[in-house]
């Protein structure tokens, strides 16, 4: 038997409502036992955690793993340890590969890959169209049985709304969920950041907020008249929020993530032309920025995720018009979550609620919770810790974040699969002390 | 005594108003260059400069080599088309080249915003902006300046009227932030589609519809060319309806102070922005406009060359 007994834990589960300074008991690869105050059995090592946060593993419902086609960007091993060094145990994968997984065999591959090389789970999310291209349904059905987990064309929007709602209708047979990029293409088109003040100053072509709008309108529209059911991707304006609140309290079966960029910073960070500061949707104002918090403090938005988006200096190091969409965000996650706790604005519980059970329940996959009998999915944090972010700490391929170099506080330091630690750079599980 | 720091000229938006007057006092030391019988002094002599030029231009890269031969520095020209690294060469590469082949100046035009601020990060030489994206186009601003100063002996307190594309050109971008800088009231008016989204302000221009507004009491009156080349879409209906309801017509320079300059950054499409009378009119400064260019950028070269 393999046992050990953390104690001395704030133990943040949201998805038993648990937030209390405690024990947990972890037995061949099991959460045995959560208390108060647990009795030591005879052969378990034991680690006292000194108030550090244990929590359920993390679920990143939006990440870009680039394998197959584009591993000089990430692979599913690099990406993954990346996960875990971010304290998520698991991760779902957007299809916008080389070639897109929009087959089952496709998505065969990357969970092969991801039997051999994977640090952390990975879960599949299929494309919605052909190619990506917004014309032909994929077999749903099909790749579900391969082990896909939900559909979406990320990275581009689902352009005909014909298709998108025969996506939301067709979904239902196997109650599936759809995830939408919402972006109206004709408007945004040719920008490369958000319209507004900024924009003007520098010269660069904009995307206004209603091009994010516009299309999460039409889609939660959708989701209503088919009963599908919807997710939408990086909410990233103050209508978006606003739209789907108002879905929400009407019964649409609509649910919402934001990435952590969205609420840390706004389109100033693009003075300079500083490609790390472009992606899409684009860093917002500061109106946004809040109404992104509001939504996440009142529910409007269920979920963080990273959409960690890897690439190379070769996207990234030129005009800042050429330069891909995207930053890396699995290693950042963490502290920048943190900063609103700090801040007063969401509570630890509600920010690993966005993080833990709220995705896993929209996706619809196990994990996300500290229930006994569960799988040892779990991460530990120092709230505390200050790190400087740079490349060598990055364990991503790519380094395109806005806060590489930057002073972060807040950090994994322990992340355990199934009990066995994944990421443990300190040695924490080495020599647990045995009674 | 150089009181002139600046490394590079990247915009308006980073030269003091010290500065800009230095450059302006500069140019007009050096204007009477052009008027001799031979047009050329040494100071330059042992100088390269590199004109690098990704978009088609005539006249600013003409302007350049000529200022620069006035001064007497040898000048070499590369025109190349904006690739990404898919299509070919990058512009870091780009850059590298030609840095390795020690110029002392080079001098950028680039169909995307905020290139030559990238140029900057990759090699030694001293970088001017000639036109980037629909960023800034500063030597055209400082001509611009200096041409005012020249007729009206002042710029501070003037009204300045700048009619067109505001949010798609760079002359605009570049032309609002100098006269503010320098005192000058800018107000800015044109089609909506090229005005930025309710914004009443735009780098610190008023900016107005109705075109009345704008024209009333100028004091100088800027019309920019309707670039088509420059936008993905088409933003006004027709250059028939354009040239009839935003064109300069002589009836709405009467709006403006009598005397008003008419500036033009070139080339006009007569009878569209402007009309050919107001163009040849009496008080007509665009060939002046292109003379003082000269007068500019030799300002420019000589002032980020002859530091101590």
């Amino acid at each position: 038997m393999n046992a050990y007994l953390f104690t001395n834990a704030r133990i943040i589960d949201p998805s038993q409502n648990m937030d209390f300074t405690g024990d947990l008991l972890v037995k061949d690869g099991i959460i045995a036992a959560v208390g108060e105050s647990l009795d030591l059995p005879n052969d378990a090592g034991v680690i006292d955690l000194e108030g550090k946060w244990l929590v359920p593993g993390l679920l990143d419902m939006h990440v870009h793993l680039r394998e197959p086609g584009e591993e000089y960007k990430e692979t599913i091993e690099s990406g993954t340890a990346a996960a875990v060094a971010g304290g998520f145990t698991a991760v779902a994968c957007m299809p916008n590969t080389q070639p897109v997984n929009d087959s089952a065999g496709i998505t065969r591959f990357i969970l092969e890959k991801a039997r051999s090389s994977a640090r952390a789970r990975v879960y599949p999310i299929a494309a919605i169209t052909l190619g990506q291209k917004g014309e032909q349904l994929t077999e749903f059905g099909d790749l579900l049985n391969a082990g896909a987990i939900a559909f979406s064309d990320d990275g581009l929007p689902v352009k005909n709304a014909a298709v998108m709602r025969q996506a939301l209708e067709y979904a239902q047979n196997f109650d599936a969920l759809i995830i939408s990029h919402s972006e109206e293409l004709d408007l945004s088109r040719g920008g490369v950041m958000n319209e507004g003040r900024v924009s003007t100053i520098l010269g660069l072509k904009g995307i206004p907020a209603a091009t994010e709008e516009i299309a999460v309108f039409r889609d939660v529209a959708l989701a209503e008249l088919t009963g599908g059911r919807l997710h939408i991707a990086h909410v990233s304006t103050r209508g978006s929020v606003e739209i789907v609140r108002q879905a929400k309290s009407r019964g649409v079966r609509v649910t919402a993530e934001t990435a952590p960029h969205y609420f840390s910073l706004t389109e100033e960070a693009v003075f300079g032309y500083n490609t790390f500061a472009k992606m899409s949707p684009p860093l917002r104002t500061e109106e946004d920025r809040l109404a992104v918090i509001e939504g996440l403090k009142d529910g409007a938005i269920d979920a963080i995720a990273t959409d960690h988006a890897p690439h190379s200096v070769l996207e990234k190091e030129c005009e800042f018009q050429m330069a891909a969409n995207g930053i890396i965000g699995l290693e950042t996650a963490i502290s920048l979550s943190l900063n609103l706790v700090r801040d007063g604005y969401i509570s630890a519980s509600q920010m690993i609620r966005c993080m833990s059970i709220s995705p896993s329940n929209i996706l619809g996959v196990p994990g996300g919770s500290l229930k006994d009998g569960n799988s040892a999915d779990i991460c530990i944090i120092d709230p505390e810790a200050v790190f400087t972010l740079t490349r060598e700490s990055l364990y991503s391929l790519s380094y395109n974040s806005p806060f590489l170099g930057k002073d972060l506080q807040g950090k994994a330091i322990l992340t355990l699969i199934d009990g066995r630690p994944v990421f443990d750079p300190t040695g924490i599980l080495r020599v647990p002390e045995v009674n | 005594m150089n009181r002139f720091t600046a490394r590079h000229i990247l915009g308006m938006s980073t030269l003091s108003p010290d500065e800009i007057t230095f450059i302006l006092d500069t140019a007009e030391s050096l204007k009477d260059i052009l008027e001799r019988p031979i047009k050329k002094v040494p100071p330059l002599r042992g100088k390269t400069v590199v004109h690098l030029f990704f978009e088609p231009s005539t006249r600013t890269r003409l302007s350049f080599e000529l200022a620069a031969k006035r001064l007497s520095a040898d000048t070499v020209s590369f025109s190349a088309k904006a690739s990404s690294v898919v299509k070919g060469e990058t512009l870091i590469d780009t850059a590298q080249n030609i840095e390795a082949m020690k110029p002392d100046v080079i001098v950028m035009r680039h169909p995307h915003s905020g290139t030559p601020h990238l140029l900057t990060k990759y090699v030694n030489s001293a970088v001017i902006n000639a036109g980037d994206g629909t960023n800034e186009h500063p030597s055209q601003a400082l001509l611009d300046l200096f041409t005012v100063r020249e007729h009206l002996g002042h710029i501070d307190n003037l009204k300045v009227a700048i009619l067109g594309d505001i949010l798609h050109s760079r002359v605009a971008h570049s032309d609002i932030q100098a006269f503010t800088k320098m005192g000058a009231e800018v107000v800015v008016s044109g089609a909506a589609t090229m005005l930025p989204s309710r914004q009443s302000e735009v780098l610190g221009a008023k900016v107005v519809l109705k075109m009345e507004e704008a024209l009333e009491d100028a004091d100088v009156i800027i019309v920019l060319r309707i670039q088509k080349e420059r936008q993905g879409q088409s933003l006004i209906p027709s250059v028939r309806e354009y040239a009839m309801f935003f064109g300069l017509s002589p009836d709405k320079v009467k709006l403006a102070k009598s005397g008003a300059l008419i500036m033009h950054p070139g080339p006009i499409n007569r009878g569209v922005e402007m009309a050919p009378e107001v163009a040849d009119g009496p008080y007509s400064v665009i060939l002046d406009q292109v003379t003082n260019g000269v007068a500019i950028r030799m300002a420019l070269l000589s002032l980020l060359l002859t530091k101590g």
